[in-house]
């Protein structure tokens, strides 16, 4: 894959073809199963993420894929052939590691040259080539510097160009940004996300900052103690998540537990502590296929909803089905929005509400409002 | 795009917890680095100068010095004595350093894989095997010396064995000859070379190497570009240490050597106590600072 920006730009819907195919990865760490059985297919070109708290087996997953460690069992496939056989440095991958690791007695040039030398490039095509690289990251004014003379983010620019510079079919980034402060890292999140657009290579990124996550990714994959839980673009993971774990963990999630008391074919109704609610069907996939089976009459579920999606209003001003009468608890005016807590017998919500109009007259705290759960909002979960 | 980084202002120094002034801060560094300057001054740096000084002197006609300026000893040393040319004290400096070299080259080879291999075991092992690696110095040097005598005697086993296997050199025996001195050698330095380098190989950022093998690296490679980078300053050390005090040892080579063979420190005792020529003694040992200074300055500064 040239870089080449002509090229580049006319390559923004890549053909979908398979970069990595993972089939049934165990890794197991002593008693700690770092990947239990994940299987994964990653399509060329696309922007992955692999989202999950920190020993969830997301950084493992990815050193098998560069070569640094080898899974116990299952198979490995880059494009197109058995990478079991391929040693760390014929793999067609480049990683930019979370703590950058430079050679600190090489300049930025010669780091960035390091893999174009290791493969016996012409010194010509080299000097291109990096110039190139360099460019590409904005660091070329930094080629004659030392590692310890960078910061932060140049360091991260560095590692990034290093490992641009061989054209690689992936890219493997584990928490490139984790070490940067938070403006920064908004930054080259943009212009990561634009550089993987414009290049076209398949990136792969492994972050535990679910924001960072639903920013920059095509398809996110969220793991949980060596599985992968769900698997999906950002949209469907935030607005539709499948599991407790996934609701929870990305972004904040109120969760319902009832009984099911009626199905028809468009959607259910539970009878929980906050009164009766009428929750639409998820669509029938694969993934939601455990959640669909527990609705039979009287089953127990759990029901999700973000804070966002709860509508309030003053008592009486709205009365029909999947409203509730709760007091406010508490709230905390963030400027553009207030985020109130709610309770409602022995249940508290938690909702946000957009500042929309200047002098919106809140809610106080200890008023009693009415909760509107809109039913197209409320998800099923599996457990 | 270049973050900006500003500036600091310089923080007044503080020590100890208490802000010195510039004659409190001389007052400090004096009584600290005092003693060990007081004591070096006077027993390194005046003797050295005595005996720098002794060896532009004439030797006196029984033993000691006169107060006559002249260059012979030098001269001498050089290989222009009295009866015309003769390589013999050329030849035994040139001798020292070869064996010097020839045990820091050695001891390297040995001490490498051992200091990568201490580096990697438990911290349990790693005390274990640290102690292991000094146990030698609570030894006198002169029994560990003997006891290679009898170890590599003809009627040993290990010599026995040796033989069997048919290493070795032809009709020589083990002991005495060069390969007894050299194994003497490596055994008595071996710590003097595992401890630096030990100290640089735990403190290797082994993301390096991962990062070198992730960009193609072979292990060659990975070894040359991103592991011995970061062990250099171990193994300068490592090198120093044994080099200098090997190129200066005579009782090693005395003892396993079979007396045969003169080095530079046999030929400097044999000065100052048989021969008493003082001015003479004097001569190889300033030439002989001189030369491993000039040696260690060219290493330090391509090290750098």
């Amino acid at each position: 894959m040239p870089v080449q920006s002509e090229s580049l730009t006319s390559q923004t819907t890549p053909p979908i073809e398979t970069a990595i195919e993972a089939r049934g990865l165990v890794r197991q760490f002593g008693t700690v199963k770092a990947l239990d059985n994940v299987s994964v297919t990653i399509r060329k070109g696309e922007f992955f993420s692999l989202l999950g708290p920190s020993g969830c087996g997301k950084t493992t997953l990815l050193r098998i894929i560069a070569g640094l460690d080898m899974p116990d069992a299952g198979t490995l496939i880059i494009s197109g052939t058995d990478a079991e056989e391929i040693p760390a440095h014929k793999r067609p991958v480049n990683t930019v590691f979370q703590s950058y690791a430079l050679f600190p007695h090489m300049s930025v040039w010669e780091n960035v040259a390091f893999g174009l030398r290791m493969k016996k490039v012409p010194a010509a095509q080299i000097t291109e080539r990096v110039e190139r690289s360099m460019a590409l990251v904005q660091i070329s004014e930094l080629k004659a510097r030392r590692p310890g003379q960078l910061s932060g983010g140049q360091k991260q620019r560095v590692a990034l160009a290093r490992a641009l510079v061989n054209e690689p079919a992936v890219l493997l980034l584990d928490e490139p940004l984790g070490a940067l402060d938070l403006k920064l890292r908004k930054q080259l999140q943009v212009e990561l996300h634009h550089l993987q657009r414009r290049l076209g290579i398949t990136f792969i990124y492994v972050t535990h900052d679910q924001e960072e996550a639903l920013v920059m990714s095509d398809r996110i994959a969220v793991m949980n103690a060596g599985k992968i839980e769900q698997l999906d673009n950002a949209e469907e993971i935030y607005e539709r998540p499948n599991t407790r774990f996934v609701a929870q963990f990305l972004g904040s999630c109120n969760l319902i537990e009832g009984a099911v008391t009626s199905v028809n074919g468009k959607n259910f109704s539970i009878r929980s502590t906050l009164g009766s609610l009428r929750v639409v069907l998820p669509p029938a996939t694969p993934d939601t296929a455990i959640a669909r089976a527990r609705l039979k009459i009287d089953g127990k579920v759990t029901v999700a909803i973000r804070p966002e999606k709860i509508r309030l209003a003053k008592k009486d001003e709205l009365a029909f089905e999947n409203c509730f009468a709760a007091k406010i608890d508490d709230l905390v005016y963030s400027g553009a929005e207030t985020q109130y807590r709610l309770r409602a017998g022995e249940h508290i919500l938690s909702s946000v509400a957009l500042n929309a109009k200047a002098g919106d007259t809140h809610f106080a705290i200890g008023k009693n409002v009415l909760c509107y759960l809109p039913e197209s909002s409320l998800v099923l979960l599996d457990d | 795009m270049i973050d900006p980084s500003p500036t600091l202002p310089r923080k007044p120094e503080v020590r100890f917890g208490q802000q010195l002034s510039r004659g409190g801060h001389w007052r400090r560094s004096a009584l600290f680095s005092g003693p060990a300057v007081i004591w070096l001054a006077l027993l390194l740096l005046v003797p050295l100068l005595i005996v720098t000084g002794i060896s532009f002197l004439t030797r006196g006609e029984y033993g000691g010095i006169e107060w006559h300026f002249t260059f012979d000893s030098y001269k001498r040393l050089a290989g222009f004595g009295d009866l015309g040319f003769d390589a013999l004290y050329p030849v035994i400096l040139l001798r020292s350093l070869a064996l010097g070299g020839a045990t820091a080259a050695l001891s390297l080879l040995a001490a490498a894989p051992l200091a990568f291999y201490i580096a990697r075991v438990s911290d349990t092992m790693k005390n274990v095997a640290l102690t292991l690696v000094v146990i030698p110095f609570w030894t006198n040097l002169l029994i560990r010396t003997y006891a290679w005598q009898i170890i590599l005697s003809p009627e040993s086993w290990v010599t026995q064995a040796v033989h069997g296997l048919g290493i070795g050199v032809a009709g020589e025996p083990l002991y005495p000859g060069t390969l007894a001195v050299l194994i003497g050698m490596v055994c008595d330095f071996l710590p003097f070379m595992v401890l630096p380098l030990y100290a640089s190989v735990e403190k290797i950022d082994w993301s390096l190497a991962e990062a070198a093998a992730d960009l193609g690296a072979n292990r060659v490679q990975v070894f040359r570009h991103a592991l011995l980078p970061q062990i250099i300053p171990g193994l300068v050390a490592g090198v120093i240490l044994v080099f200098l005090p090997a190129t200066g040892q005579f009782v090693i080579p005395d003892l396993l050597g079979g007396a045969k063979t003169a080095m530079l420190g046999n030929v400097i005792q044999q000065q100052f106590a048989s021969s008493r020529d003082w001015p003479f003694g004097s001569a190889i040992s300033f030439v002989a600072l001189v030369l491993v200074m000039a040696g260690l300055w060219i290493y330090l500064r391509r090290g750098a």
